[in-house]
């Protein structure tokens, strides 16, 4: 793939998926309606952070005109099994409260009616008797003794504990020079989708099963999770995704329990049900990331280098551990020296459970809430050893002849070159003139600050990175788990044109176009002449466990599927016209719509009479050879495997590399942040598409923007939830949007035959603490929390006033 | 989010939309641009047995001038003012704070009554409004009255109307604030509630040296604190007359707090941003007399 002038990938070829969705023809999981007879759900919520449910009483609800009927808890009990996580606490997670609620927004019943009108009628008619509990929402609070206690049989709300040692973090935190200690809380966020979740389950009596339409993402792991809760085979319960998405940034994971609960309803009431999630419930009840507590200290010597780092990690994972928690706090876990040489490591991850929604996958899925304390750390040790911020992290880069890389805690750093990054990053920024118009602005008492963060974005994760979850004796005893395999099918149908099929359920990254792209290549065919399908089908398209659509795993993983499926293709095209041109298959090039001879382009014949004759005339081909051109390949990059005795495994493909730094000044009078400049630096490997890449990195950083400044899912102490509206969650808009500066540069990946790798986590990650860096030097504070609300950062500007 | 079951009536004219009102008082809502009705009713916080869309009642979208006074209809959008040239040279005030208001596609739809109705204590038409010593035109099938906007908004979501008229028109005082306006206000992001709106305006007399002005602080408290006043000397020293004007408005206030802001911040910003648009619209307009 090294001649990129001659290729479609890394070229900028519009996205093909545009027509449909500019023009309204794309359809969602709202326009579907596959079958006859479908009835609409709305659920009843608790209203209650905590309760027993003493009793429910539908007779009215029932009774209403158009309901056809109203399935509860207990009811459902009788069908299920609970939702299984990789957390050994002994507490049961159904997707509908049974005998408790736990949270805010928790289902307590269902309701099916002819309209969703009726069935919301209906659900107000529903009397719950609640016996009210203490609640506790707060993760440190969680914990004392005197806490209300979610699950009694868990014994306390402490569910998960696990330490870590790589290297000898001791003697580096006995030997430093300085040690930067941070304890801070980082808020809860949401990545809040256009498109809320929706589903259409469909029970059938004979042959028993399941089919359920919907904007599932994946990971594909949760199939076979959820076809235990229903107590059935994994080939009785067929998952459909719909080809267009409304946006994911992982949420739509945290969809699955909705898709058991409307699965066991549907055979219970004996219709097809409906259920499309409105943006109260999608902010009070589908999934976030997580609220932290956490503590860092980082060890460095005399001269900036940093020797040593202890995490204390607090994870508010809410009211149920959801698998694949706790997944978010092990996300970064073998990358836990970001892009630094730095060897000795201690990790402790605690996760509390509390009257909060549960967590799940959200954009950067862990890796905001960890750069937020490693890249505060490093700004606040070169405060600390008047070392440039920039400067300090070129000390501590990753050598660039040093890659491949492992990292003290398995990660397998790909490639890359960090120095070269920073460079362009302060080129861009004009750091020198940033620098002295800082000093101009403190000289006339202005609040000034420039902020710096650099860190390594994994993709395409090892589906065994969970299990570091358990101990080295637990693996030992559950059996190897490792990889992260992707499928892709191409074929060529008898008029010689291609369909590809993804297993990788895009929510509008613009897959389709890139896998086009490849395929275009291998075939001597256009983009715009291929068609790909995304519409996942579990019942009859190849998928594996680590399908799906997260962790940045398209450009890493998927895209080596497309090309070993397109090229095996190619070389049967090949073969096959080797013996109509009468020349070695090694002469045959595909071009133009064509194979022809290499070096005499006049001679050859259209791709459709080549694949006319694979299905017209099975008889007439090769010996040997197989009939028709379809291919699949399923394929897992051997770099991930199962995690060792030591707790070190390989947890991703590819590590992208971004560096961003904003200069901004804070106006004392109001609190409002002024960003001056903002600017971004990305490695992510050769780049497929540059469309895609800047769309993904203008996306990443809107939503970090929104972290950093306004966005948090606020519950009050009682643990009423606050934010249910986009007029208490505040998003921003286009118009609260700094300009930002974007330039990339490429260090190709080994990992796959394009030199990509995985990229549209890495601004969400690091905006909210390059911010944080930003305003913590403007105001000369070590302390820093987000979001960078008016009032917070107010007060901060303003210490001496009395916070009325 | 469903709305609960209403009924649905679109009169073709104002004597039928009356007629409604006067059949089922409080247990009707009016719809105009829906910006505010339409989440509540989503919402079921609110739950009319009927809502009255007066959107056909064209001679409500007119703007007119009636002497001294600009008479905005129930159905003029907050982008008919910002598209207005008679709006800008006549209520200068007004147009500024409709740049805070929401966004272009919500301005499109939303009217400067139907703020006036919902009433919350930090929008901005209500506010400018009050500042400028404007009215509301209250109809009913009994009765046509004009309120004072200082009578008529009455707290948080509260005002004057009775169960059966409606707001047909919003009547802004065209000789004030010509000569020197301000509005300014602080808010998480662009187009959301202001935590803290200010508004001030001030004019010299032609006929003497005499002055007036008004100062409305918006979001501060349940509702709009505003100052009015004048004199026949304009004052000597503007900055210092402004920090009386403000301390007389802001002591004894006990701001709001919630989520966003807390009872600090406001003090803090109904003092900074006051000060700051009022000193504004005094230099403006006095500012000559000064020199």
């Amino acid at each position: 793939m090294g001649d990129r002038a001659d290729s479609w990938v890394g070229r900028a070829v519009p996205r093909l998926e545009d027509a449909a969705l500019l023009t309204g023809n794309a359809r969602f999981i709202d326009d579907l309606s596959p079958l006859p007879g479908i009835r609409h759900v709305a659920l009843l919520r608790s209203p209650h952070p905590h309760a027993r449910i003493l009793g429910i009483d539908a007779e009215a609800a029932r009774a209403m005109p158009g309901v056809v009927g109203v399935v509860t808890g207990a009811e459902l009990r009788e069908h299920l099994n609970p939702l299984a996580s990789a957390v050994r606490a002994p507490m049961a997670y159904y997707p509908i409260a049974i005998d408790k609620v736990r949270y805010a927004g928790e289902p307590v019943a269902l309701v099916a009616a002819e309209d969703r009108y009726l069935a919301e009628d209906a659900a107000e008619a529903i009397e719950v008797d609640y016996q009210p509990l203490d609640a506790v929402v707060d993760p440190l609070a969680a914990l004392a003794t005197e806490a209300p206690v979610l699950h009694e049989e868990a014994g306390g709300n402490l569910v998960h504990h696990r330490q870590f040692a790589y290297g000898d973090p001791e003697a580096a935190f006995a030997e430093a020079a300085e040690v930067v200690r941070l304890a801070w809380r980082y808020p809860r966020q949401s990545a809040t989708p256009m498109e809320t979740y929706g589903a259409i389950a469909h029970f059938e009596a004979a042959p028993e099963r399941y089919t359920v339409w919907s904007n599932f993402q994946g990971p594909f792991i949760l199939q076979p999770l959820m076809a235990r809760a229903l107590g059935i085979g994994g080939n009785q319960l067929r998952l459909i995704a719909a080809a267009h998405s409304g946006g994911s940034f992982g949420i739509k994971q945290g969809l699955y329990p909705y898709l058991v609960l409307l699965a066991a309803a549907s055979r219970l009431l004996g219709c097809p049900l409906k259920w499309v999630e409105d943006r109260l419930e999608h902010l009070s009840a589908s999934s976030s990331a997580a609220d932290r507590a956490d503590e860092i200290e980082a060890a460095f010597d005399g001269e900036g280098h940093l020797t040593g780092l202890r995490f204390d990690n607090l994870v508010n994972v809410g009211a149920y551990v959801r698998a694949p928690e706790p997944a978010s706090v092990y996300r970064m876990h073998a990358a836990a020296n970001g892009c630094y040489r730095v060897r000795h490591i201690a990790i402790q991850n605690r996760l509390v459970t509390t009257n909060k929604l549960p967590i799940g996958l959200n954009r950067g899925y862990g890796g905001p809430q960890f750069y937020f304390g490693l890249e505060r750390a490093m700004d606040l040790a070169a405060r600390r050893l008047a070392i440039d911020p920039a400067e300090i992290r070129r000390r501590n880069f990753l050598a660039a002849d040093g890659f491949p890389y492992e990292g003290p805690a398995g990660a397998i750093y790909d490639s890359g070159d960090y120095g070269k990054g920073l460079e362009m990053l302060l080129e861009i920024a004009d750091y020198p003139t940033l620098r002295a118009r800082r000093d101009a602005a403190r000289a006339e008492g202005r609040l000034f600050g420039i902020g710096l963060a650099a860190g390594v974005e994994p993709s395409g994760s090892n589906m065994a990175y969970v299990t570091l979850a358990q101990t080295p004796e637990e693996r030992e005893k559950a059996g190897g788990r490792s990889g992260g395999v992707a499928c892709a099918s191409v074929a060529m149908d008898p008029s010689g044109t291609v369909t590809v099929h993804l297993d990788s359920t895009p929510a509008g990254q613009g897959h389709a176009t890139v896998a086009a792209q490849i395929v275009a290549d291998a075939l001597g065919l256009r983009p715009e002449q291929i068609q790909v399908d995304t519409a996942m089908d579990t019942g009859s398209g190849a998928w594996s466990l680590a399908s799906g659509n997260y962790s940045n795993r398209f450009a890493a993983i998927v895209v080596g599927a497309i090309a070993e499926s397109a090229g095996r293709i190619a070389g049967k095209l090949k073969a096959v016209a080797a013996e109509l041109l009468e020349v070695a298959a090694d002469d045959v090039e595909l071009a133009e719509g064509r194979a022809r001879i290499a070096g005499v382009p006049e001679q050859g014949i259209a791709l459709g009479r080549v694949a006319a004759a694979t299905h017209w005339h099975p008889a007439g081909l090769p010996d040997g050879m197989a009939p028709g051109l379809y291919d699949t390949a399923l394929l897992n990059p051997a770099v991930l495997d199962a995690p060792d005795g030591a707790d070190r495994v390989a947890s991703a493909v590819t590590f992208g590399f971004l560096c961003d730094l904003v200069a901004l000044e804070v106006e004392r009078a109001t609190g409002r942040l002024r960003i001056e400049r903002y600017a971004s630096v990305h490695d992510v490997g050769r780049v497929l598409n540059p469309i895609v890449v800047e769309g993904q990195v203008r996306g990443g950083f809107a939503h970090g923007f929104g972290a950093a400044m306004f966005e948090e899912l606020a519950y009050d102490q009682d643990g009423n939830f606050l934010s249910g509206s986009f007029a208490d969650y505040l998003c921003p808009t286009s118009a609260d949007l700094p300009p930002l500066e974007f330039a990339n540069y490429e260090t190709a990946s080994p990992q796959n035959p394009f030199g990509s790798k995985g990229m549209g986590d890495g601004s969400s990650m690091l905006t909210p603490v390059v911010l944080a860096n930003a305003v913590a030097d403007a105001l000369d504070l070590d302390e820093v929390e987000l979001p960078l609300s008016l009032d917070r950062v107010w007060r901060l500007a303003n210490p001496e006033t009395d916070g009325r | 989010m469903k709305p609960a079951a209403f009924e649905y009536c679109r009169p073709d004219s104002l004597a039928e939309a009356l007629a409604l009102l006067s059949e089922y008082g409080d247990e009707a809502a009016v719809l105009a641009g829906g910006l505010s009705l339409g989440p509540l009713l989503n919402m079921r916080m609110a739950r009319p047995e009927v809502v009255i869309d007066i959107n056909r009642l064209a001679d409500l979208a007119r703007i007119e001038r009636d002497g001294e006074v600009l008479r905005l209809g129930a159905l003029v959008r907050q982008a008919d003012v910002l598209a207005s040239a008679e709006c800008q040279d006549l209520v200068p005030l007004l147009v500024a704070a409709l740049g805070h208001v929401g966004h272009y596609q919500t301005r499109d739809r939303g009217t400067l009554a139907g703020s006036a109705a919902h009433a919350d204590p930090s929008a901005e038409v209500p506010l400018c409004l009050k500042t400028l010593a404007g009215a509301v035109e209250l109809t009913s099938e009994r009765q046509v009255r004009r309120v004072p906007a200082d009578d008529f908004f009455q707290g948080t979501l509260t005002t004057a109307r009775a169960d059966d008229e409606m707001i047909t028109a919003l009547l802004w005082p065209t000789d004030r604030g010509r000569q020197g306006f301000a509005f300014e206000e602080v808010s998480e992001r662009r187009g959301d509630f202001a935590i803290v709106a200010a508004a001030a305006w001030a004019e010299r007399h032609d006929y003497d040296e005499g002055y007036r002005y008004g100062l409305g602080l918006g979001g501060v408290e349940e509702w709009s604190l505003v100052s009015r006043g004048g004199g026949r000397r304009a004052p000597e020293d503007l900055a210092e007359f402004a920090d009386e004007v403000i301390a007389g408005v802001t002591e004894d206030i006990e701001p709001m707090r919630d989520q966003r802001a807390s009872a600090a911040y406001r003090r803090h910003l109904a003092d900074h941003l006051g000060r700051k648009v009022l000193l504004r619209a005094l230099e403006t307009a006095l500012g000559e007399v000064q020199s």
